[in-house]
């Protein structure tokens, strides 16, 4: 195990040789770095010219540039030595410095896109595996093939064109049209109904429901202004904790299980209370706060579970934690709702809060609800254009892969032994499901270090990306090669982690040393 | 050198899978062949995807001409003509017209549809290329590591780490900026001035072949250990025949899939790469590059951003089910019409045993048939 981790590591350490000697020289022989300065007409061309030279040392061959580079940049692995190495940028910004911003912008961009992106991915992989071949499988396989046939920068100006500017015009004045409310329930209502499987009966009626709700619920919003004044109140928190109750519960272990459903109900009653209770605490909240604030709710739902016990005192205790993140979560949503009209009328913000480029509003001032706020409208439009065309991968992998195990022989076992479908899904199907999907996940983690270079510059967002694409363009080595050795060395120990966990969580793969 | 990666794990079971025979329509002494082929032409997606790529091939290279050969449109894509309407496309459904400039104009008077042509023929050019290149080189670099293992397999897999990790955004940016250097003192210079488009493609095809190397070795891994190998070896055949007659027939499948979803990707990359400004360079035009020009002028002269980005999105989504059906074709454990008799087997399970538990939600059709193919379970 050990000496084959090693191995690893050492040939890992040989092809990142070899691969970044071939990007510096390719980098370097790509056009010449005096470009722009031999075409201007500037009195001190020569000076300009000169230093620009010095800075980049370009009297230095490329090869042996790269030695150099890489006596600087060998200096970062001696830990805590604090005279890592990587060059100046032509700007002679240090590149270290240089990575380390733009690595927070593309860490904002893309982690939140990719969390996203897995989670629904791998529900419609589960739900189409499920309803194979039903009308619903056909829709989600096409609309999963046409997602990975968008080119994200037509999708970018899209979304900019109807998600921005469209929806801030709608935010002016937000009434919605009556045909609208009645073609949206209409549109959720046959999903619905083609979702839910079974009679036709069923169907029509969880359609019928999801239709008439979904048009009240327009209609509502739009006769009182809501999106003037959004917020959820201790009302909508209740009636929407309880019914995460039972979903939840129905998910981790079913409804039979009482203790577990008073558990999870329990949980929603005390989010209404803490509604009340915590507004004045969140009004100096800080990230850190909040983040506290969520371990203290899961653990409060977990104790709450294990108090309960019941037949399987970990079911309650699950499916009380999870109950007790999501209502929490609602009451953190209602805190920024409160905040949004004074985000709304700010005077940088001036009524048109979805921002089309860019990760921040300039010189916005305000309490943590307010910036948060202005991340999110900022974060919003690039994180579903990387949500749509990375989503469909992953509901095709699921869906494939749980489709292989359901016709597993030890699912038929689980079946014949009268366990109910809800256990052999989540149980048995599910969780061995997953495990192909460890090893996609890994590899995708290391590539989100590289960012979304046509994303970020699509939307102006100065991240890894951007960085690399900058470097690209100036013929400048060294902001290319720390991008580089960041995406390659993440991919590399990813790739690793990939193959150990794969064995880890199947037994049947053996790692020979 | 011998790690157990993924790939291999997942082929070695598909390779279990594949040794079971086959259900029971497919045992009437058909060919391999025969069966792929009436497989692929049972996919109805694939085949609207295959209608719908020859349609826009045929539009896309024989409207505006290709090669000196005149075309039947009468602009091509550098022709300026005043502005009619504003440039607004006269093309409609309802009354059916094509008009004047059925996709409009630009503002300064060029013709879109001749434009989006041109663009749809360069991505279709540069994504064949692609695959062709790709294909080659990855079926034979994989074929070489798979079947020889040892240092051949060692120094050809380490060479494909390495380019792996190469990002092919920089190898583009220096092929743009070699065929750009106008000093013409070098055979490739003036090349690539004239073929610009060819050359982008033949300097991604020559990095898009890692991922098809992979797979491809992965297949030979496992078919270089079954029986009628070493039979054949037995026999006296020689390596190449081995390879060419056992083997490389049984990776082909594996092969011409992968070869088709690395064009589907090739397109989107070109489009890209375009867009970013190192791809296909004005004054000739590609999707991605008339998407980048126009994206500024959504808000005045829609149609200049709507056209190309639809022909983007349906040449690649046609590819991608040509695919799907071949994968489907190709791969005996997707079995098509399984869905049919798993529907019937359900009905005849509930005529007998009605008494099927309604609370817990009806089981889906799929799931709870016995499985009805001999060669598993």
């Amino acid at each position: 195990m050990l000496s084959y981790v090693v191995r690893r590591l050492a040939t890992a350490a040989l092809i990142l040789l070899g691969a970044s000697f071939l990007v510096y020289l390719l980098t370097a022989s790509s056009g010449d770095p005096l470009a722009d300065l031999r075409a201007s007409n500037a009195p001190n061309r020569q000076q300009l010219m000169d230093a620009r030279s010095q800075l980049l040392d370009l009297d230095t061959p490329a090869p042996l540039r790269y030695f150099k580079w890489l006596g600087g940049a060998a200096q970062c692995l001696v830990p805590f030595a604090g005279n890592c190495d990587l060059g100046k940028s032509v700007t002679g910004q240090p590149i270290t410095e240089a990575l380390g911003i733009a690595l927070i912008q593309t860490l904002t961009l893309v982690t939140g896109a990719t969390v996203l992106a897995i989670l629904i991915g791998i529900t419609l992989g589960i739900v189409t595996a499920l309803r194979q071949y039903s009308a619903l499988d056909y829709g989600v396989t096409f609309m999963a093939f046409l997602f990975f046939s968008l080119p994200i920068f037509w999708v970018a100006v899209l979304l900019k064109e109807f998600g921005a500017i469209g929806f801030n015009n709608f935010l002016r004045n937000p009434v919605i049209p009556l045909p609208v409310s009645l073609g949206t329930g209409i549109v959720l209502g046959v999903v619905v109904a083609v979702a839910v499987g079974g009679e036709i009966k069923r169907r029509l009626i969880s359609g019928g429901v999801v239709f008439a709700l979904v048009t009240a619920v327009m209609v509502y919003l739009s006769a009182t202004l809501w999106f003037k004044t959004p917020g959820l109140g201790p009302v909508v928190i209740g009636i929407a904790g309880v019914g995460m109750a039972f979903a939840v519960t129905t998910l981790v272990s079913g409804l039979k299980n009482r203790k577990a459903l008073q558990s999870s109900l329990i949980m929603a009653g005390l989010g209404v209370i803490s509604w009340f209770v915590i507004q004045p605490l969140l009004a100096q909240a800080t990230g850190l706060m909040i983040f506290l604030l969520a371990i203290g709710t899961v653990l409060v739902g977990v104790g709450v579970g294990y108090l309960m016990g019941g037949y399987d005192r970990g079911q309650s205790m699950r499916a009380a934690g999870i109950t007790a993140f999501l209502v929490g979560g609602l009451v953190v949503m209602d805190r920024f709702m409160q905040a949004w009209p004074t985000y709304f009328n700010n005077s940088r913000v001036r009524g048109r809060p979805i921002a089309t480029i860019g990760a921040g509003t300039p010189n916005l001032q305000g309490d943590y609800w307010i910036l948060t706020i202005d991340t999110f409208t900022h974060l919003i439009l690039p994180t579903v254009a990387l949500i749509l065309v990375s989503l469909a991968s992953y509901t095709r992998f699921t869906r494939s892969s749980m489709l292989e195990i359901m016709n597993m022989d030890y699912i038929r076992t689980a079946r014949a032994k009268g366990l109910s479908e809800r256990a052999v899904i989540m149980g048995h199907a599910f969780r061995n499901a997953l495990i192909p999907l460890a090893t996609i996940v890994a590899f995708d983690i290391g590539a989100l270090i590289g960012g979304a270079v046509i994303t970020e510059s699509v939307f102006s967002v100065h991240g890894m990306g951007f960085l690399f694409l900058d470097g690209i363009t100036h013929i400048d080595p060294n902001p290319v090669m720390g991008v580089f050795l960041c995406v390659a060395i993440t991919a590399m120990v990813f790739n690793l982690v990939a193959d150990l966990a794969y064995s880890a969580l199947d037994p049947r793969v053996r790692i020979k040393a | 050198m011998s790690q157990p990666t993924q790939e291999e794990v997942i082929l070695a079971q598909q390779a279990q899978h594949e040794a079971a025979p086959g259900p029971g329509a497919e045992n009437q002494g058909l060919s391999q062949g025969q069966i792929v082929r009436k497989r692929f032409f049972g996919h109805s997606g694939a085949l609207v995807g295959l209608a719908v790529f020859a349609l826009i091939f045929i539009m896309a290279f024989t409207s505006v001409g290709f090669a000196g050969i005149p075309g039947w449109w009468k602009y091509n894509h550098v022709d300026v003509s005043p502005l009619i309407n504003d440039g607004v496309p006269s093309a409609s459904l309802w009354p059916l017209a094509w008009g004047e400039h059925p996709f409009g104009q630009d503002r300064i008077g060029r013709d879109l549809f001749a434009m989006t042509m041109r663009g749809a023929q360069q991505s279709i050019i540069i994504m064949v290329i692609i695959g062709g290149i790709a294909g080659l080189i990855g079926a034979v670099v994989g074929g070489l590591a798979g079947y020889f293992r040892g240092w051949t397999e060692a120094i050809l897999m380490r060479l494909t780490d390495v380019i792996i990790i190469v990002p092919v955004l920089l190898l583009a940016a220096v092929v743009a900026q070699m065929a750009n250097r106008r000093d013409a003192d070098s055979w490739f210079a003036g090349f690539a001035a004239s073929n610009g488009v060819v050359v982008l493609g033949i300097f991604l095809g020559l990095v898009s072949w890692v991922g098809l190397a992979r797979l491809v070795r992965g297949e030979f891994l496992t078919l270089r250990e079954r029986e009628f190998v070493d039979a054949a070896r037995i026999s006296g055949a020689s390596n190449a025949r081995i390879i060419f007659k056992h083997i490389l027939p049984n990776a082909v499948g594996v092969l011409i899939v992968n070869v088709t979803l690395t064009m589907s990707a090739a397109i989107l990359l070109e489009t890209a790469l375009s867009y970013l400004g190192v791809g296909v360079k004005s004054p000739d035009t590609s999707l991605g590059l008339l998407i980048s020009q126009n994206q500024e002028a959504f808000a005045t002269r829609p149609w200049l951003f709507w056209y190309p980005g639809l022909f983007i999105v349906a040449i690649c989504l046609s590819i991608n089910f040509i695919g799907d059906g071949l994968r489907d074709a190709f791969d005996p454990r997707q079995k098509k019409f399984r869905a049919k008799k798993a529907v019937e087997t359900v009905r005849h399970s509930s005529e007998t045993a009605p008494a099927v538990p309604a609370a817990s939600g009806p089981a889906p059709a799929g799931d709870t048939t016995p499985n009805s193919d001999p060669g598993e379970g």
